[in-house]
């Protein structure tokens, strides 16, 4: 009983911590040069060469709405 | 069942409902159209606030890490050489986490309008502004004519003919 209890408080916990939502103006740390998966210019148009070479796709990369909330 | 055991199931549920609920609620507020701007001298600003009674006033929520606020500062810039004279202003108000942010991105992009920082992002949970950079054209009576979400080009046009009318 007791356990249960502490079970579905735990559970309870997961869940509402999960409801938080990052607020346009708090995405400065999301907007920052280290977040970038690719920080090489060079790198990252050679891998989409890749990616467009290997799986006949381009584009959906590198434009507003990468997470820095800016538009 | 026993009753305790009720009594936590339906206090737990009552607390999910209650976290479900809120967000919603809060999302709804904000500023709007035709809504009176708070005075804004009472949420704690860091800086030198201008006065803005009688003016027209282009209230813009910017950040140095926004790549659309540093392509809206030389036109904000432009607009506020133009029409300064006339009683208008624009406010800057940075949402930056620290002023030496703000401070370095104001020292290589120095602007003529004054700029003060939302430290405590008060004003940013009133406003409930949806995206970076948000703006807010307020008459000479205070009132909200005017919410422009991001800077896109575009709109630049229209956005100062709602000035210069409202100074007309």
């Amino acid at each position: 009983m007791k356990s249960l209890n502490i079970l579905l408080l735990l559970a309870l916990s997961l869940f509402t911590s999960a409801c938080t939502t990052v607020k346009p103006w708090q995405r400065g740390a999301l907007s920052d040069y280290t977040m970038r998966p690719a920080r090489d210019p060079l790198t990252a148009s050679m891998n989409d060469h890749v990616w467009f070479t290997r799986e006949a796709f381009s584009g959906g990369t590198g434009v507003g709405g990468g997470g820095c909330g800016c538009n | 069942m026993t009753m305790n055991r009720r009594n936590f199931i339906r206090s737990s549920l009552g607390f999910l409902g209650v976290c479900a609920g809120v967000p919603p609620l809060l999302a709804a507020g904000g500023w709007k159209e035709n809504d009176a701007l708070p005075p804004i001298e009472s949420f704690g600003l860091e800086g030198a606030l201008p006065k803005l009674k009688g003016k027209v006033v282009y209230l813009d929520f910017w950040a140095s890490w926004c790549a659309p606020c540093k392509a809206s500062f030389p036109v904000l810039d432009a607009w506020q050489r133009e029409f300064a004279s006339k009683g208008f202003t624009v406010l800057g108000v940075s949402v930056d986490e620290t002023s030496t942010d703000m401070q370095r991105f104001l020292s290589a992009h120095p602007v003529s309008f004054p700029v003060v920082r939302d430290a405590t992002h008060k004003l940013a949970e009133e406003a409930n502004i949806a995206s970076m950079p948000t703006s807010f054209l307020i008459d000479r009576k205070g009132v909200i004519r005017h919410v422009r979400n991001g800077f896109h080009p575009n709109d630049n046009a229209s956005t100062k003919a709602a000035i210069a009318s409202l100074l007309a």
